[in-house]
């Protein structure tokens, strides 16, 4: 531990990181050095895919399935996409899992450190640019195969509603009106949403259009996974309003996943 | 040629020590205190923008009194110190007592080595997962760390208040009688202070992962409704002309307050 000197303005090296963790896990070594070989191909490395998230009346919900692969293999069956960033901003990942994870690891550090050394959050704004930039950082990585793809959504409570950031590989940051997605399933996912969203959803209504929206791309893509009644793992799904990140809780889900599926077999006029 | 006088060692720690007891006595006092849910931390601080208190990790608090640009270059210290160490190690191997012996070392070195001691009194407070367990670290200005029991005072006129506290504390209350009594003791027979007038927050317990929670004037005036009936008697009167802590000559810091090498 030592005194923290603000030698930013004077031009010395290292410059204090300030407020900013990740400048400060790198200064004490804690980061890991960019990779200076491509990655062999035949390596299994884990991905992650799908990941939704929508604007309803209250703010935003995010939801990602429990799937993830290395190459025909499922890897992992239980694994979360969609993690809390803070009180009132989620971030939900596909891609590479063990880089992704690290990244969220750091970007939660970083909002959170940033709160406490500055003594006030982050407007929702920086927070989306500062996973901007961490994408960015990644992108050597992302070169050599291990992309990192996440959306960021929040609450912003100067506005007093939600709001949706997408990404690409190079940190590129677009702000989405309706709805985002990320992952290998997300283009199943997002035409389910494109079809049933509306303007001011309310939470049910919501969290039946993700849910139905990951089940439907489970359908399609291989590498995305469905609610599995059977193991009792469903998708993680949060909203996130005023009053802050809230994950659903499995009997929720398998409520509503159950009514789901009975409604998609009545469709086919297959009554149970 | 001008020949150096000779100060003797003895001599030159005592200067320093005066030195640094007269800038943290001329600052008002901060009040720790345990309750059944968890650590109360109350100081006279009429100013919502520049904190005396503040979070280091999820169970862990800090509080300085003295010259706040000095203290305040402590608590980065100890934010930056547990983050690594939890984003290193794991969230839980974060702890005060660790995290006090830095801030000891810290000072107890600046206080030998540098040309001028820190003016600061400082802080470390972590809740436990029970009552029994909640810790205060108490750190002086020469790295001199005592570990206290139920409640600790920092600041000017640590002694009296510290006097009034073994009077009003009563150990496992609730968090209003826990700050009744912290703002009770701060104040003094003579004076009120009102909601405005403290800063005030808390480990909570039952606050989920991040247990530090800051309490604004109206939480304060909820829990406090004995000093905002005060506030409209008498007692407004004479404060207008009672002088502030600032003001007022330093106290002299004797007694239990004496600082160990």
């Amino acid at each position: 531990m030592e005194l923290p000197r603000y030698t930013g303005i004077t031009g010395d090296t290292p410059p204090d990181p300030g407020p900013d963790f990740a400048a400060l896990a790198k200064r004490a070594g804690l980061t890991f050095p960019a990779l200076s070989t491509p990655i062999d191909t035949n390596l299994s490395v884990a991905h992650g895919t799908t990941c939704v998230a929508i604007r309803y009346a209250d703010g935003a919900i995010m939801a990602g399935d429990r799937r993830a692969t290395s190459g025909n293999l499922i890897s992992h069956r239980t694994i979360e996409k969609v993690f809390p960033a803070d009180r009132h901003s989620g971030v939900a990942i596909a891609g590479a899992a063990g880089p992704a994870v690290e990244m969220v690891r750091l970007f939660q550090l970083q909002l959170e450190h940033y709160e406490k050394v500055e003594g006030s959050q982050l407007s929702l704004e920086g927070k989306a640019n500062q996973l901007s930039q961490m994408v960015r950082n990644h992108l050597p990585a992302a070169m050599q195969g291990l992309v990192v793809v996440p959306i960021f959504a929040g609450f912003d409570k100067a506005r007093g509603e939600g709001r949706l950031f997408q990404y690409d590989v190079t940190g590129g940051r677009y702000e989405e009106h309706n709805y985002a997605s990320t992952g290998s399933g997300s283009l199943h996912a997002s035409t389910v949403i494109k079809l049933g969203w509306r303007p001011a959803l309310n939470r049910d209504s919501a969290v039946d259009l993700v849910l139905r929206s990951l089940i439907e791309a489970a359908d399609e893509d291989s590498a995305t996974g469905g609610p599995d009644v059977v193991r009792s793992v469903y998708p993680v799904v949060a909203t996130i309003s005023v009053d802050g990140y809230e994950r659903l809780t499995d009997d929720e889900l398998s409520d509503r996943v159950s009514q789901i599926y009975a409604a998609l077999a009545h469709e086919r006029g297959l009554e149970q | 040629m001008s020949m150096p006088f000779y100060v003797s060692p003895e001599q030159m720690m005592k200067d320093r020590a005066d030195y640094a007891r007269k800038g943290i006595a001329r600052g008002r006092a901060l009040v720790a205190c345990t309750f059944a849910d968890g650590i109360l931390l109350c100081a006279e601080n009429p100013s919502r923008t520049l904190r005396k208190i503040s979070e280091i990790y999820d169970r862990i608090a800090f509080a300085g009194v003295g010259k706040y640009n000095e203290f305040d270059q402590l608590r980065i210290a100890g934010v930056r110190h547990a983050d690594l160490k939890g984003f290193a190690f794991s969230r839980e191997d974060v702890d005060a007592r660790s995290l006090a012996n830095q801030y000891a070392q810290m000072l107890g070195q600046v206080f030998t080595h540098e040309m001028k001691p820190m003016e600061v009194e400082i802080l470390v407070a972590e809740v436990g997962r029970s009552a029994g367990d909640d810790q205060l670290f108490h750190i002086l200005y020469d790295g001199t760390l005592i570990d206290e029991s139920n409640w600790c005072v920092l600041g000017g006129a640590a002694e009296d208040i510290d006097t009034r506290m073994s009077r009003v504390f009563q150990p496992g209350g609730t968090l209003s009688d826990a700050l009744s009594a912290a703002v009770e003791a701060l104040a003094g027979p003579e004076r009120t202070l009102d909601a405005t007038q403290v800063e005030v927050a808390i480990l909570d317990r039952g606050n989920g992962r991040r247990t530090f929670r800051q309490l604004d004037p109206e939480q304060l005036s909820e829990l406090l409704p004995d000093a905002a009936d005060a506030t409209s008697g008498p007692a407004s009167a004479s404060e207008a002309t009672q002088p502030t802590a600032d003001e007022q000559d330093p106290p002299a810091l004797e007694g239990g307050q004496a600082p160990v090498s």
